[in-house]
């Protein structure tokens, strides 16, 4: 692919405090990372290390209290609402551990909503898109259904055609595979991953998996809000 | 969300209905007068109060002193009146009317009353008489040079029926009439007090050879009316009564209750408003997590208030077009409700009004209550940050 070992992210001295007064907790103490398209890395650490915020905030869904994000080249971390919502539209995917799609959406609408919102398709290309989608995660059959008509992995496999609808740079997956049994996790996991090498994504994880960590390009363990 | 629709519906057809009765009876209470009445009555003479003093000499010195209006009664050159009238181009007719009390003398009992002497071509014109006879025609009393027209309520007291004679005195004489014709206007107070005679007999009875009380002018457009008048003061030296300001009283009550019933109705949009926004917080409250993946997904803020304020308009176009069926078909309904009453008009049946307008208020009262109680809810909404949610959702 032509993207292949492009820089898609990159941060710098990440910090994040959360909670207030007595409460506040310093998660991110200096946090930095790179992920470049076409590898697939995985974030691994005990529970409360920071990973999940971590992602939130390479996800552009939070702010930090100090140090950069870049996407692709720009700088977001001190960009205002709307241009991080933008970025967020366009070149960001995400998978979370449980699948939150719209349940009252079948799964062809909630596959195309994002690409409602970048707009640059038409209805029929969305359509056309969605169903290529859906069958690339094997539910091609399965297009009209409801989410509640779905199953826990369709589900979550929904979600992955869903993080990959606006063929975005960047995947990031908190736990993608947390909610799942584990043949169920296998398949998402290999679908995610065939997916974004295919299409030239970085993907960032956050496991608590060993065996999904070990299967992924990179791994980079946390503890107490720094990489270790 | 069913409770909002219902009392936007509720909101929405009550208030239709209560403003198509309440107008549909000012409406009928005004075509009552103004078929009675007129649209105006042109009658006493303004009499010229300017007081000058010059100052002799040949100085050029002068004070002048307007002091307040003076009045002669009736009009006195009512011909002349009638023609300067006629070139106001919203005048459709005018009529001269002399008035005087009289006594009126049957077998039975005698009753006070007010005899108008008329010129029925012209009042014809001026006046919905010919429509308001019960009782005998108005071609008999246009025969009958001591025919009279006289009021249901006054006939009923006097047992009088057409054909029957009766005396009116006033002035010191007695005059012989027979009831030509027999109207009722459904306004008691005239019902019971006019006797209609023909002019050149009320000059006769009344002892007034020359001059009018009054002139009965009805106009084409009668809204126009306070305008017209203050040109004809203006132009005929004479005072000029609009309808408006002769039934001030009564078109005042009628804007009260009107205002009222709308207040009254308004509680249940206020109830539908109330009902969405508690709707729409409980729905924020639920819809957090969708919120946020749209967020993830690049939805910006004011997406997410669009949403809501989607669902509030859906809610609020169906309530109101359901309210607005059910306020025609409950007007409709209504119209055909039997409701005898008398005194101020006469109706058989509830009146009411279609007047687009009424439609259009109730939607605009349910769209600001629904709309502002939406806004806040919305607002909430796009106000949440994605990553707090997905954090306290995920861990």
């Amino acid at each position: 692919m032509a993207f292949t070992n492009e820089l898609a992210l990159r941060c710098d001295g990440l910090h994040r405090y959360l909670g207030q007064d007595d409460a506040r907790v310093h998660v991110l103490k200096g946090v930095s990372f790179a992920a470049r398209r076409g590898e697939v890395y995985a974030i691994v650490g005990p529970s409360g290390c920071g990973k999940s915020t971590l992602l939130y905030l390479l996800g552009l869904l939070d702010r930090p209290d100090g140090g950069e994000i870049e996407i692709n080249g720009q700088l977001m971390s001190t960009s205002d609402d709307a241009a991080r919502t933008a970025a967020r539209c366009e070149h960001i995917g995400f998978v979370f551990q449980f699948h939150f799609l719209m349940l009252e959406f079948s799964a062809l609408d909630n596959v195309m909503m994002p690409m409602r919102k970048l707009g640059r398709l038409s209805q029929q290309e969305m359509v056309e898109r969605a169903h290529s989608l859906l069958s690339s995660v094997g539910l091609g059959d399965k297009t009209h259904r409801l989410g509640t008509q779905l199953s826990g992995g369709e589900q979550q496999r929904v979600a992955v055609a869903r993080a990959l609808a606006n063929q975005p740079s960047i995947i990031l997956a908190d736990e993608p595979t947390g909610n799942l049994d584990v043949k169920n996790s296998g398949l998402v996991f290999d679908l995610l991953t065939r997916l974004a090498k295919e299409n030239g994504q970085a993907v960032i994880l956050v496991t608590h998996n060993p065996e999904i960590a070990a299967r992924c390009d990179f791994t980079r363990p946390m503890r107490d809000g720094l990489f270790a | 969300m069913l409770m909002s629709l219902s009392c936007t519906v509720l909101g929405v057809g009550l208030f239709v209905l209560t403003q198509a009765t309440t107008s549909g009876f000012e409406e009928f209470f005004i075509k009552t007068i103004l078929g009675t009445d007129g649209a105006m009555r042109v009658e006493d003479k303004i009499q010229d109060t300017l007081r000058q003093m010059t100052a002799g000499g040949g100085s050029d010195f002068q004070i002048s002193q307007r002091q307040g209006l003076k009045y002669i009664e009736g009009v006195e050159e009512p011909k002349l009146i009638i023609n300067a009238l006629k070139d106001f181009s919203n005048v459709s007719g005018a009529a001269p009317v002399l008035r005087g009390s009289v006594l009126v003398r049957a077998d039975f009992k005698n009753e006070s009353a007010q005899a108008f002497g008329i010129s029925l071509e012209d009042h014809l014109k001026v006046s919905d008489l010919g429509r308001q006879i019960v009782q005998g025609d108005v071609a008999t009393f246009r025969e009958q040079p001591a025919g009279a027209l006289m009021g249901r309520v006054l006939a009923d007291r006097l047992q009088l029926s057409t054909g029957s004679t009766f005396i009116l005195e006033a002035q010191g004489q007695r005059l012989r009439y027979t009831v030509s014709a027999i109207y009722e206007t459904g306004v008691a107070d005239i019902d019971k007090m006019r006797v209609y005679i023909h002019l050149s007999e009320a000059r006769s009875l009344l002892k007034k050879p020359s001059g009018v009380s009054f002139v009965q002018v009805n106009l084409f457009e009668k809204d126009r009316a306070p305008q017209n008048a203050l040109q004809m003061q203006e132009v005929l030296k004479h005072s000029a009564k609009p309808w408006q300001e002769r039934e001030k009283s009564w078109l005042s009550t009628f804007r009260a209750l009107r205002i009222s019933s709308a207040i009254t109705v308004s509680v249940f949009t206020l109830i539908a408003g109330l009902a969405m926004f508690n709707t729409l917080a409980m729905i924020v409250l639920e819809k957090t997590k969708d919120i946020a993946i749209l967020r993830s997904m690049g939805y910006e803020r004011r997406d997410i208030t669009q949403i809501f304020l989607w669902q509030a308009g859906i809610v609020l176009t169906i309530g109101a077009v359901l309210g607005c069926i059910v306020g025609a078909l409950s007007t409709l309904g209504v119209s055909y409700m039997p409701l005898p009453i008398s005194g101020i008009f006469k109706t058989e049946t509830f009146v009411v009004s279609w007047n687009a307008w009424h439609y259009v208020e109730a939607i605009t009262t349910a769209a600001l209550m629904v709309m502002i109680a939406s806004v806040i809810p919305a607002r909430r909404a796009a106000r949440l940050e994605p990553g707090d949610i997905v954090r306290g959702t995920a861990q």
